[in-house]
């Protein structure tokens, strides 16, 4: 049995699955399929998106020949399957520093109250773990990161706020994730970071990618004002 | 190009932001990508030339030089200064005359191309606005009083568009459209009765219908169960359920990750129809398989084939 599957999304969509739910394996094979579909010329291809583990490949409807990229997309998966298997482990590695709690993190009492422990627990439970990039969307830029400790998994505020300042460290369920910029949204804040995740203008667009690996950092507001106040 | 009003929503579109969605960036680009292709190829552009997306309540735009420009799309009354003049052909304008857009006739956007296409900065290699994220297109926002446009530098060289006219003004909708629809993958979510009830019912744009999204009111989908479903990457035309009931449908500035199930998807070739429906109007889904959706695909393309191609020869 294929340890993937392919099924066509409307006439201009096709979706590769590696497996299902919050998977690092699946969603590094997800990453690598999307990366390789994306620097090999495809003709018709405007996009391979990965999520958590699968990948929706956008092509135009009429400069497809969709046979061919059927077969293309299948030999590709095999490939890609054969490859993880050796290279899964080696993401590239970054660290972000956050000021928890405050102003900056108008959550971390609610959540705090939701795990029943102290908010300096919350933080402590936050920064212990690391976390993978496993996909990028609801905003430019904006990376969900995973697994969160079950036990400060809080899920999305009821209602929304109308502006997330830029730089805020959310949580919602099993996934953290860092605002790109001002933005309306329902993630409950536990901190904020200093570093500017998004950075338009240079060749990688955002600080983060997806395979990515990342450990939050504490720092204290003084830091903060550091490191805001560098370039 | 001076905006001496800028109408409801007036914005700067290509044919999208392609190539970015991984890292999260939508895709935006044209509403009727048929239409903005139509007023390009008329023009003797290229389609990927940039246009002005006009929705709802065109602008009034004074010409900073000598250029020709194409309206196409939308039915709205059109005047150089004073004087009626047509859509989906090419119109001479010296500088310092003002066009207009009056009453709105049929469809929800027009698009105007000038010769050599709307100048602002690429950004990840698109002009195309996406105004919630503020990226591309004239700062990143809609067009406001007062601003000024500027166009693309002419190529000597270049061959102009002859006069050639789009004469088939009913390939915008007035009122309400039947657009074809492909089940989804994620179709054993939903009941066979639910399925059956998208197909048989009629719904209506509503007014909390934007670029972004168009949300329907009709019949309710309800879900065999509700799961939580992971966030997906969505695709434009997809018709989300969510828990409500009521149906969304995913446009041209959609967010590139999703959470609702999908019960069908629109086809390629019928989003131009669907973009160009006003809130109120009323929409039909009507059930079809891939050769349909391929064979309608080929007939969009042949009309606007026929277009680009006469220019060339």
């Amino acid at each position: 049995m294929a340890a993937w599957h392919l099924s066509r999304v409307g006439d201009a969509a096709l979706m590769l699955s590696f497996g299902e739910g919050i998977d690092p394996l699946g969603n590094s094979q997800a990453v690598t399929f999307a990366e390789r579909v994306r620097q090999g010329s495809y003709v018709g291809v405007r996009d391979a998106v990965p999520s958590y583990s699968s990948v929706t490949v956008h092509f135009h409807p009429l400069r497809t020949d969709l046979s061919n990229l059927v077969k293309e997309m299948k030999s590709l998966a095999v490939d890609v399957l054969i490859a993880t298997k050796a290279t899964l482990g080696r993401p590239r590695e970054i660290v972000i520093p956050v000021c928890y709690g405050g102003v900056f993190g108008p959550d971390l009492t609610v959540i705090a109250k939701f795990a029943d422990c102290s908010e300096e627990e919350v933080v402590k439970r936050h920064l212990g773990l690391t976390y993978r990039v496993y996909m990028m969307g609801f905003l430019p830029g904006f990376a969900y990161l995973a697994q969160v400790e079950s036990s400060i998994a809080m899920p999305r505020r009821r209602t929304p706020r109308v502006s997330v300042p830029s730089g805020s460290v959310g949580i919602a369920g099993r996934q953290t994730g860092i605002y790109p910029f001002d933005a309306p949204g329902g993630w409950q804040i536990v901190g904020r970071t200093p570093l500017s995740v998004h950075l338009i203008g240079c060749g990688d667009v955002f600080l983060l990618k997806p395979g990515d690996s990342v450990k939050f950092r504490s720092i204290d507001r003084a830091e903060f004002e550091k490191l805001s106040a560098e370039p | 190009m001076k905006v001496l009003r800028a109408g409801l929503l007036t914005t700067v579109q290509d044919i999208g932001r392609w190539g970015f969605q991984h890292l999260g960036v939508p895709v935006a680009g044209p509403m009727d990508v048929f239409s903005h292709r139509l007023a390009n190829a008329l023009i003797g552009n290229d389609p990927k030339a940039a246009t002005l997306e006009i929705t709802l309540a065109g602008p009034e735009l004074e010409f900073l030089e000598d250029r020709c420009f194409v309206v196409a799309g939308a039915a709205f009354d059109l005047y150089l200064d004073d004087s009626f003049i047509n859509s989906n052909r090419i119109i001479n304008v010296l500088s310092g005359q003002c066009l207009r857009f009056g009453r709105r006739r049929r469809g929800a956007r027009a698009y105007l191309s000038v010769e050599g296409g709307i100048d602002v900065p690429v950004f990840l290699g698109s002009r195309a606005t996406h105004t919630a994220s503020r990226m591309g297109g004239f700062e990143g926002r809609a067009l406001r009083d007062g601003d000024v446009v500027s166009f693309a530098v002419l190529d000597e060289t270049r061959s102009r568009g002859f006069s050639k006219i789009f004469d088939r003004r009913n390939i915008v909708p007035s009122g309400g459209a039947d657009v074809r629809v492909l089940r989804s993958p994620n179709g054993k979510m939903f009941k066979t009765r639910t399925i059956e009830r998208l197909f048989s019912g009629r719904y209506i744009v509503s007014t909390e219908s934007d670029r972004m999204a168009f949300r329907l009111q009709g019949e309710s989908l309800s879900m065999l169960v509700y799961g939580e479903m992971l966030s997906m990457p969505t695709s434009q035309g997809a018709i989300q359920v969510p828990r409500d009931g009521t149906p969304i449908v995913l446009m041209a500035d959609r967010q590139t990750i999703g959470g609702y199930p999908v019960i069908g998807n629109v086809i390629d070739a019928d989003l131009p129809t669907l973009g160009q429906l006003v809130p109120g109007d009323w929409v039909r889904f009507e059930e079809c398989d891939n050769e349909t959706a391929l064979r309608a695909a080929i007939l969009k393309e042949r009309m606007l084939l026929s277009q680009e191609m006469d220019k060339k020869c």
